[in-house]
């Protein structure tokens, strides 16, 4: 080997040129090839692919979008009609990164989910877990600002309330709603500026991805257990087997995907949307998309404007300190008998919410919303570090080998295996 | 072969469950349609349900309504003529009804404005020059552009039949109609400013033997606006039962690829 070289340990002289150079294929093979990863993963660690999927569908589908789209208050709307009925599939590009991006809330709220129920946030993992909350923050902006451009009646006038919320501010409030406005209105600037952060931060998406998923190969998957492995009998090689088992969720995510896509195209959409920009007649109800309903509830259980506004980001925040918020070092909720409970309760409270941001902020919908919001918080102020005290945890398995042998059945293992093989 | 019961049942429990939370996100914007307390008519149509298609002899004679009636007030500017072939006129038909409106054009040469035949590629002739001369000729009020209208209401077509059906001359006591407004039992607020548009049987002189009642004319527009809004339904509906079905199958083999690649590991235990 030549001196400055990497020892490479592919046979393809191609391949081992670039690989001595440029080690590419070691680190593809390391991280996505043998990569020790827990045995027991259940469907629920599918979702960290899916979204890196939906995340490449959106980029694809944007890129394409943007070449017919036309950032101008009096061409936006008509544009995205032209792409609907001029440009060749234009219709089937459109409404894939339309539900595209209800796709990826879905996907990410199972995912953030999955990290919540069996304490993936928990040490060693606490920065990983801080990462994907940045990603999440940097995707409710970018789906924000991507549902202004098609310059309907909800782009407009969901542009002009979220962008108020920043008025609330003291002092400098007002001039970063200046700001973010480019003028004294919700108007071209707006929209301009708009156009071009939607298409920058994907890309701050795939950069902060690029270190979630960095991070998460220093200290491995948490799994279903929430127990460390032990050695090589707790781990399978990432390839083949998680890449088979990704893919049936993939597969099925498709299916789910399609059925929006080819056969409800504007269920989660909203009809004003499809009526032009007009400032001169606000709707009756002005609603955000579906996936921000829990935290508009949220802003709009709280009397007071900037207390609705700090409660509102507060609620995302506050995944920020759950690693120390939850000291209990028992990580998945399957042996924390109370927390789990409170846990699922935490998850409907999540949906109820959702359901009281869509209807109108009057009567008994603002009480549900405020005893929702007072629970959401409390989950995670009070019960989780109480719970960290007080609650005693069920005994954990010995390994994940063990828990899998005894407790998957008896007759699990290589003798089972061997008919397969031949087959 | 390998034993029925090692089919890891955990991990499709966990998959239903992942299935139900979404399912309970999709439930919310539904719910928003309920905002309307104005209970629309379910009307049929052929391109109701996931697999229905549109019915030619309805959009043409929805077209003739919106051409003959509709017309007068309302634009739909997204349109152009030759997208009339789509619903199943021929070349020489689209040619027909574009020359049958005069289309302005220019500047000339001398840098004058000119009235010209129109054109299959011509856009649908706006019945006013702008937003001010519609106002002007209609008591204050705008008539919609309605080349999208059934996907920016709610209830679609449904609201389209239930809207031009719905008026009454005498409103319910206790209602007082502002001057110019008209009484409709479906649109929001129950006052609109058109004024009842479908009047009687035989307002349209259908081509075929269809009778042109009220409701009848109501429905073929309502249909033919929907299609106007959503060109591409039977295109998209066909290629997603193919990408559906090739999913379905696709996924059948993935899961017997992940199953026999799992063996060699003794099998998935979900734990």
């Amino acid at each position: 080997m030549a001196s400055g070289l990497h020892e490479s340990s592919f046979a393809n002289p191609v391949v081992r040129w670039i690989d001595q150079r440029m080690p590419i294929f070691t680190m593809i093979q390391k991280e996505y090839g043998t990569f020790p990863t827990p045995r027991n993963f259940n469907y629920f660690w599918n979702f960290g692919a899916l979204a890196m999927i939906n995340l490449v569908i959106m980029i694809a589908t944007g890129v394409f979008l943007a070449m017919n789209y036309a950032a101008h208050t009096s061409l936006a709307f008509e544009s995205v009609e032209r792409i609907m009925r001029d440009v060749n599939y234009g219709w089937l590009i459109r409404y894939v990164h339309m539900n595209g991006a209800s796709m990826f809330f879905i996907v990410v709220y199972i995912h953030i989910w999955r990290g919540l129920y069996y304490g993936s946030y928990k040490a060693p993992r606490e920065l990983l877990w801080m990462l994907g909350v940045v990603i999440f923050i940097l995707m409710m902006a970018t789906a924000f600002m991507g549902y202004v451009l098609p310059w309907g009646q909800m782009s407009f006038w969901g542009a002009t309330v979220i962008t108020n919320l920043f008025s609330a501010i003291p002092l400098v409030g007002d001039s970063i709603v200046t700001l973010l406005w480019g003028g004294f209105s919700v108007d071209n600037p707006t929209l301009n500026r708009f156009f071009s952060l939607h298409y920058l931060l994907p890309f701050v998406i795939v950069g902060v991805v690029f270190l979630h998923v960095a991070a998460l190969h220093i200290t491995g998957s948490n799994n279903p257990l929430g127990i460390d492995p032990k050695g090589p009998q707790d781990t399978v090689p990432f390839h083949p087997y998680y890449t088979a088992k990704d893919s049936v969720g993939m597969i099925v995510y498709f299916i789910v995907f399609a059925f929006l896509v080819f056969f409800v195209p504007n269920y989660l959409g909203h009809p004003d949307n499809y009526i032009p920009a007009n400032p001169l007649s606000t709707p009756a109800h002005i609603v955000p998309e579906w996936y921000f309903l829990p935290f508009y509830a949220i802003l709009r259980a709280v009397p007071n404007k900037l207390g609705g506004v700090l409660m509102m980001f507060g609620a995302i925040a506050i995944l920020f300190v759950l690693p120390w918020l939850d000291r209990s070092p028992v990580r998945s909720m399957r042996f924390r008998p109370i927390a789990k409970w409170l846990m699922l309760l935490w998850s409907a409270n999540f949906l109820v919410l959702m359901w009281a941001g869509g209807r109108p902020a009057e009567g008994t919908y603002v009480l549900i919303a405020r005893l929702c919001t007072a629970y959401y918080f409390a989950y995670f102020l009070v019960i989780l570090p109480l719970l960290s005290k007080v609650e005693r945890p069920l005994p954990l398995p010995e390994s994940i080998s063990r828990a899998v042998l005894r407790g998957g059945g008896p007759l699990r293992g290589a003798a089972a295996a061997k008919p397969m093989e031949k087959a | 072969m390998m034993p029925f019961r090692t089919l890891p049942m955990r991990g499709l429990k966990a998959a239903a469950v992942a299935a139900a939370v979404s399912l309970g996100l999709l439930a919310a914007p539904g719910a928003r349609a309920q905002e309307h307390e104005i209970k629309i008519p379910d009307t049929r149509y052929s391109f109701d349900g996931l697999f229905g298609t549109y019915d030619r002899g309805e959009l043409q004679r929805g077209f003739q309504v919106y051409k003959e009636v509709c017309a007068a007030c309302h634009a739909m500017h997204l349109l152009s003529y030759r997208n009339l072939r789509d619903i199943g006129l021929s070349d020489a038909e689209v040619r027909a009804v574009a020359q049958s409106y005069q289309i302005q054009d220019g500047p000339n040469d001398n840098g004058e404005m000119f009235e010209r035949p129109g054109r299959p590629s011509d856009r649908f002739r706006r019945p006013f020059p702008n937003d001010a001369a519609a106002r002007a000729a209609n008591n204050g009020a705008l008539p919609p552009d309605l080349s999208v209208i059934t996907k920016a209401r709610v209830g679609g077509a449904d609201y389209i039949h239930a809207l031009l059906t719905g008026y009454e001359e005498t409103p319910p006591p206790g209602i007082t109609i502002m001057e110019g407004m008209h009484y409709n039992k479906y649109f929001p607020g129950h006052q609109i400013a058109m004024p009842p548009p479908l009047t009687g049987e035989g307002q349209v002189q259908y081509g075929d033997s269809t009778k042109a009642t009220p409701d009848q004319m109501a429905r073929d527009v309502a249909a033919f606006l929907t299609w106007a809004a959503e060109p591409e339904l039977e295109t998209r509906r066909t290629m997603g039962v193919r990408i559906i079905l090739f999913l379905v199958i696709l996924g059948g083999l993935t899961y017997a690829v992940k199953r026999k690649i799992w063996a060699r590991a003794g099998g998935d235990h979900v734990s």
